[in-house]
């Protein structure tokens, strides 16, 4: 049976995140030639519609209402309910983002259904669909199914390749006016930490520093390197905990779990909490001065030498290579 | 005020994974408290100071889930509840997980429900809301910080690294990020203290609840190991001479760059 698919979009700082590429190419394996519907809700979203189709949405449906300007769970949720009723889709395809993970129980709860959170990959098509999400941080993994109702899923951003932009794909733009009503959140006030640079669980390039890094300042080399290298940069716990980082910046099983194509660890020693976050990176780079470390049992490139001489010689490498020297 | 505090029991984050019959091996592990749920304890036991009240911790799990409600105990909490599924249930999901414990909660009143953004094994993060909304109450993830006056009550939350700042009221279900504060650990007169604190134990019958009311949508239909990773390469010679090998490396046979 093929399936009608419901993907929400998602919109950053007047962007679609590639995320919402990543839900149409779930949406289009799990719908085995059904049709995949894309929502996007916010205040002004119409300038989006097309990209999502060039990305293999066959329709887009948007609700825009000022009350949609800044997510909230009781906005969105009424937002997305709406076209729920209007479309009846037999699946839900989010992102496994701040909003997604926020969004998603809450509809799940409505809808009675299940919800299979943070799929890093799907096996099989249509009916046959199986998940597969990291457990234990990514110890273990998961092959998971839905029994019986609507299937509803969340992916991890970076692990389901978008399909290819094509602009000859057209398809139907419609919209719904609802009142967005009651919200019991209010959002005052927005502080940005990550004014400039890509965020950490979507970077495909992660530079990690550890306690080896030795303060606060010793993490500018590597902001650096991550900055020429298109990435951002993640901490160890050891060195969230000694204050030279934010703790939104932890890699591990407490703290983020990444999967870059690139990560490089520098100063990091590779307690298991912190393997947990990032041994699923395609290449691991590592860096530090103690051969012994276990981070060299994981890494596929490994450079055992002084961090503050290694980094500063990396950055000048890539400079070059940058000016095509 | 009347707290309650959704725990988890869970492995010991330093612990490595085993497949034993298909199954996460739990022979000889070290479980503890779920490291997020520790932060909305500890959250807990400082708004009760504050604003007084009560703070119940429950959990849903066996016999063995006691030795976490008496450490949640010993830290300050006042009462515990185990919601015991071992004889009853033998699969479960996020979905039975968020119906029993909305099914414990909804005749209780509660002020403010605090849980961890997520456990560190299943690692959904969706009971907390799940819960919320069948309680018909607002909630919010990923809190770093909380302020109540009367029901008035100021947060931070963790969106990705951005902090917003958020207004809202009580009844609320709040689920804690790391940096909400420092867990406490229990002290020898608390634990001492934790062994008198009452401890109830329920079953899905107490609650009035049907294995089929609570039936999983999913189903986990195998559990495997990633690939072992084979060790890499370590460079040799000059460190400058390393850091251009790895940058070609990393370019035409990685071809990450």
């Amino acid at each position: 049976m093929t399936k009608k698919v419901l993907v929400l979009g998602e919109v950053r700082e007047g962007a679609l995140r590639n995320v919402s590429f990543e839900v149409i190419a779930a949406a289009k394996k799990i719908s085995g030639g059904g049709e995949v519907v894309a929502v996007l809700l916010g205040e002004s979203v119409q300038s989006f519609t097309e990209e999502m189709i060039h990305y293999g949405a066959d329709r887009v449906v948007t609700i825009e209402h000022a009350n949609l300007k800044q997510y909230t769970s009781d906005g969105f949720s009424q937002g997305f309910m709406a076209v729920y009723e209007q479309e009846s889709p037999e699946a839900i395809v989010f992102g496994h983002t701040a909003l997604g993970k926020d969004l998603s129980p809450k509809i799940a709860s409505k809808l009675a259904s299940g919800l299979i959170s943070d799929v890093t990959s799907i096996e099989g098509e249509g009916d046959e669909a199986v998940f597969i999400r990291p457990i234990y941080s990514g110890k273990a993994f998961e092959k998971v199914r839905n029994k019986n109702g609507l299937l509803f899923v969340t992916i991890r951003p970076n692990n389901i390749a978008p399909l290819e932009h094509d602009s000859s794909r057209s398809g139907e733009v419609s919209s719904i006016d609802v009142d967005v009503t009651n919200l019991r959140t209010i959002i005052a006030d927005v502080v940005r930490k990550t004014t400039e640079g890509v965020d950490l669980s979507e970077a495909k390039v992660v530079v990690a520093g550890g306690r080896g890094v030795k303060s606060a300042e010793g993490f500018n080399p590597l902001k650096e390197l991550a900055d020429l290298l298109g990435g951002a940069v993640g901490a160890s716990r050891g060195a969230c905990d000694a204050d030279y980082c934010d703790y939104s910046l932890q890699i591990g099983q407490t703290g983020k779990v990444i999967t870059p194509d690139l990560y490089i660890g520098v100063g990091i020693s590779g307690a298991i909490q912190h393997m947990a976050g990032m041994s699923n990176s395609k290449i691991i780079v590592a860096i530090n001065k103690d051969p012994e470390a276990e981070i060299f049992k994981v890494a596929d490139y490994g450079i055992v030498g002084d961090l503050f001489e290694v980094v500063p010689m990396m950055i000048e490498e890539f400079q070059k290579a940058k000016v095509g020297v | 005020m009347n707290i309650y505090v959704l725990v988890k029991r869970t492995f010991d984050t330093e612990e490595r994974i085993a497949i034993k019959g298909g199954k996460i091996a739990e022979d000889g592990a070290e479980f503890i408290i779920n490291p997020y749920d520790e932060y909305a304890i500890e959250e807990a036991i400082a708004m009760r100071d504050v604003h007084g009240g009560e703070v119940t911790v429950v959990t849903i799990g066996g016999e063995d889930s006691e030795k976490q409600l008496r450490t949640a105990l010993a830290m300050g909490a006042d009462k515990a509840v185990l919601i015991n599924t071992e004889d009853d249930l033998d699969e479960s999901d996020e979905f039975t997980a968020a119906k029993i414990i909305a099914e414990y909660l909804k005749d209780k009143d509660a002020d403010l429900i605090l849980a961890g953004n997520v456990a560190i094994d299943g690692g959904s993060g969706q009971v907390g809301p799940r819960v919320a909304e069948l309680l018909n109450i607002n909630y919010v993830t990923t809190i770093t910080k909380l302020e109540i006056e009367g029901t008035a009550v100021k947060i931070v939350r963790d969106v990705e690294g951005d902090s917003e700042m958020i207004e809202t009221t009580l009844p609320l279900l709040v689920t804690a990020q790391q940096g909400l504060n420092e867990p406490r650990y229990p002290s020898l007169p608390g634990i001492m203290k934790a062994k008198k604190k009452p401890l109830e134990e329920l079953e899905l019958d107490d609650l009035d609840l049907e294995e089929d009311d609570v039936e999983a949508k999913t189903e986990t239909i195998e559990i495997f190991l990633p690939a072992a990773k084979a060790a890499g390469r370590v460079l040799e010679g000059e460190i400058a001479d390393q850091v251009s090998e790895l940058a070609s490396l990393l370019r035409n046979e990685a071809k990450v760059i």
